[in-house]
């Protein structure tokens, strides 16, 4: 559609010159092409600065983001969270509880960038398990407590003190913890007892086991003989690691899943799975009967925790370190336990727990005795490579690679 | 429409001036910040990703490179998987179109005559919207466990072995793509074949021509634009797919499609430059496979 120019030479020098003035597509792509490699670089440089604590400013601002787990907090039949309105109460900090964790990966994707600048993320206080609490502190990521705050904190039970991410517990506190071990429905299959057992041929492609890493191949290691909270070896994760391959691939094991596991055993696709205890208990509270059975493997089961840590960037420490000190008084922590039957790392709890519930003070899974307790095992700290070479290799039996 | 674009840009050499004002110019400048800003600076930033090579003294953290071999890499390690997305994604794409067009050619052509009973049809396609897409992907998965309705009938009749599954297999994981992906492919071919002028397939009835060439040379060319875009915007999602395929749906250990490995290396593994190549890579596919089936259908101005 090319018009030749008017003859007219004023007019042609006219023309020209608007047409020098213009900016031609070309050269608008070049620059936003330009303007955008340098947003995208600018984007992708985090320097890996030394990063300091946020300047705490709990003392004027009197209010708390708490992020957590779905139902992982007493709830009463309007909503509300009767524990945590009585904190409100009592310390005037107003409390904004937000669900915000539905997995230690994904939330970590969500706020890793804002805490590699160091930057407040939204929750001045959050709980995560203990793999993930570890990868927060090599990192620096977190702030340290100051225990003259959290007074309570006297009363963490003996056995979670001096976990291997965290010695003495000077960043970190269990909010709350749970056994990973094996449950079975009680209706259509015999009892299971170990580890050995979920491989009969009767449960052939009825076996759901956790896509969590360290509950699954742990449970497995264990059943081999090897303590998992000690220095076990690479080839001590890999043996383990091909008994899993092989029942995944001879299709013994039905599914590798998260939280939806549940589901399975609900509409009985699995028989048996490894699971957590504390979603049994619910399951079986839902069927109104004791359907599913949860046992902690003969060998040993494995022992987790969602712990509290507050986050670099958060200014308001003191509010969370008031929040934690309120959670580690026994009658609260037992409240909280009878509520969202997990167990409860708060020494007295138990003592607690027998004025509002005899019966559920019995209940090994929400308040274990030490002859339960001496059964399980925290999985140790891995450094970052073996993080990565042991994720590296579970990951590809589930994406069948 | 992009194909479009190309060939103005090679033919217009010479500036045409009577187009370019600069008035136009501003007019188009929020388009194309829009799309410098959300489109190519996370490409680039994708790019840039892509090519990163692991710090090596912190877990998760990557420095800028140019590590090509990170391509390499992620294909030599997942080209099953990127094989079963696209087998997976082809598979849904007949069966949606096998499904959606009998049904938009009854919605479109059948029920012309009774509008309120065309508007009810049309309603009845939309509606599984309302609910979202991952409560009826875990509806499905219920309904086809072990001890489902399904999978009882099947095994009652004889034709499903006792210990047979449903779930977690190859083709769970492609009926639920159909399934989800019916509505995409179902309204487009519905709007061509809605506007299809009836006298031409009389003309052809005229012609002597049996019913079923008269479908194949005058309805079927006439509905090509809409099967055009239900077939794109069905196999490029669902390529992409990583909701039914994953094993928290209605996949398993087996059927992990490309999406399910991209999920795992950016949230599990933090392997954020294998993620962003894997992407990468799965958008230069869909790219070329797209531009072959464009080309090869000769549609490009039906876009």
């Amino acid at each position: 559609m090319h018009r030749p120019l008017p003859d007219d030479p004023m007019i042609r020098s006219l023309i020209a010159q608007a047409k020098r003035a213009r900016l031609s597509r070309r050269t608008m792509l070049a620059g936003t092409g330009a303007g955008a490699t340098a947003l995208a670089l600018a984007a992708c440089s985090a320097g890996p600065e030394e990063l300091r604590p946020a300047e705490d400013q709990s003392d004027t601002d009197k209010t708390l983001n708490w992020a957590n787990w779905p139902f992982y907090i007493d709830e009463d039949d309007e909503g509300n969270y009767p524990t945590l309105e009585r904190f409100q109460e009592e310390t005037g900090i107003e409390v904004n509880y937000l669900i915000d964790v539905d997995d230690n990966n994904s939330y970590f994707a969500k706020v890793r960038d804002q805490l590699a600048l160091g930057q407040d993320i939204g929750a001045d206080t959050v709980c995560l398990t203990d793999w993930m609490v570890g990868r927060f502190i090599n990192l620096g990521y977190t702030q340290e407590l100051d225990k003259a705050n959290i007074p309570n904190a006297e009363n963490l039970v003996e056995g979670l003190r001096n976990p291997s991410f965290d010695p003495g517990r000077a960043r970190s506190l269990p909010w709350q913890s749970g056994f990973a071990g094996i449950a079975y429905n009680t209706e259509k299959t015999g009892e299971v007892r170990s580890v050995s057992d979920l491989w009969r041929p009767d449960l052939a492609g009825r076996v759901g086991v956790l896509s969590e890493m360290r509950d699954t191949i742990g449970v497995i290691m264990i059943e081999n003989g090897v303590d998992i909270s000690s220095d076990f070896s690479a080839e001590d994760f890999t043996a383990a690691l091909d008994i899993f391959r092989e029942k995944v691939e001879s299709g013994q094991i039905r599914n590798v899943r998260g939280n939806a596991y549940t589901e399975d055993l609900v509409n009985e696709d699995t028989l048996a799975a490894i699971c957590w205890s504390g979603d049994i208990t619910l399951l079986n509270y839902e069927a109104g009967y004791e359907k599913w059975k949860f046992v902690i493997p003969e060998a040993g089961g494995t022992l987790w925790s969602d712990n509290f840590l507050i986050p670099i960037g958060s200014p308001r420490k003191k509010n969370a370190e008031t929040l934690i000190n309120f959670y580690y008084q026994p009658d609260v922590a037992a409240e909280v336990a009878a509520w969202v039957n997990y167990i409860t790392p708060v020494e007295g709890a138990y003592e607690a727990a027998i004025e509002i519930d005899p019966e559920l003070a019995e209940n090994q899974l929400i308040f274990p005795n030490a002859e339960t307790l001496s059964k399980v095992k925290i999985f140790r700290g891995l450094s970052a490579q073996e993080e990565n070479e042991f994720q590296s290799a579970f990951q590809s039996v589930l994406l069948g690679s | 429409m992009a194909f479009g674009a190309f060939a103005t840009a090679t033919s217009a050499a010479e500036p045409a001036a009577r187009r370019k004002s600069p008035v136009a110019l501003l007019l188009l400048l929020p388009g194309l910040l829009y799309l410098a800003l959300f489109f190519l600076v996370p490409l680039l930033s994708l790019v840039i990703t892509s090519l990163q090579q692991p710090d090596p003294l912190v877990f998760g953290r990557f420095e800028n490179a140019f590590r090509i071999e990170n391509y390499a890499t992620v294909l030599a390690q997942y080209w099953p998987q990127a094989v079963r997305s696209f087998g997976f994604a082809a598979l849904a794409t007949l069966f949606a179109l096998l499904i959606g067009f009998p049904l938009a050619y009854f919605i479109g052509i059948t029920l012309r005559r009774w509008p309120l009973l065309q508007a009810l049809a049309l309603v009845l396609v939309i509606a599984p919207f309302f609910i979202s897409f991952l409560l009826r992907t875990i509806a499905w998965k219920q309904l086809f466990s072990d001890e489902g309705p399904v999978v009882g009938f099947l095994q009652a009749l004889a034709i499903l072995p006792g210990d047979a599954a449903i779930t977690g297999s190859a083709f769970a994981v492609v009926f639920g793509l159909t399934y989800n992906f019916i509505p995409f492919m179902t309204l487009p071919i519905y709007t061509s074949l809605e506007r299809l002028d009836l006298r031409y397939v009389e003309a052809g009835g005229d012609l002597y021509a049996s019913p079923a060439s008269t479908f194949l040379r005058v309805t079927l060319p006439l509905a090509a634009p809409g099967i055009m875009s239900g077939t794109l915007l069905t196999f490029i999602p669902a390529a992409g797919d990583y909701v039914n395929a994953s094993r928290e749906f209605l996949g398993s250990t087996e059927t992990a499609m490309i999406g399910n490995v991209i999920e795992a290396n950016f949230l599990v593994l933090q392997n954020f430059p294998a993620a962003a190549a894997l992407s990468l890579v799965l958008m230069a596919a869909i790219l070329v496979l797209v531009s072959v089936y464009v080309k090869r259908s000769g549609t490009e101005d039906l876009l």
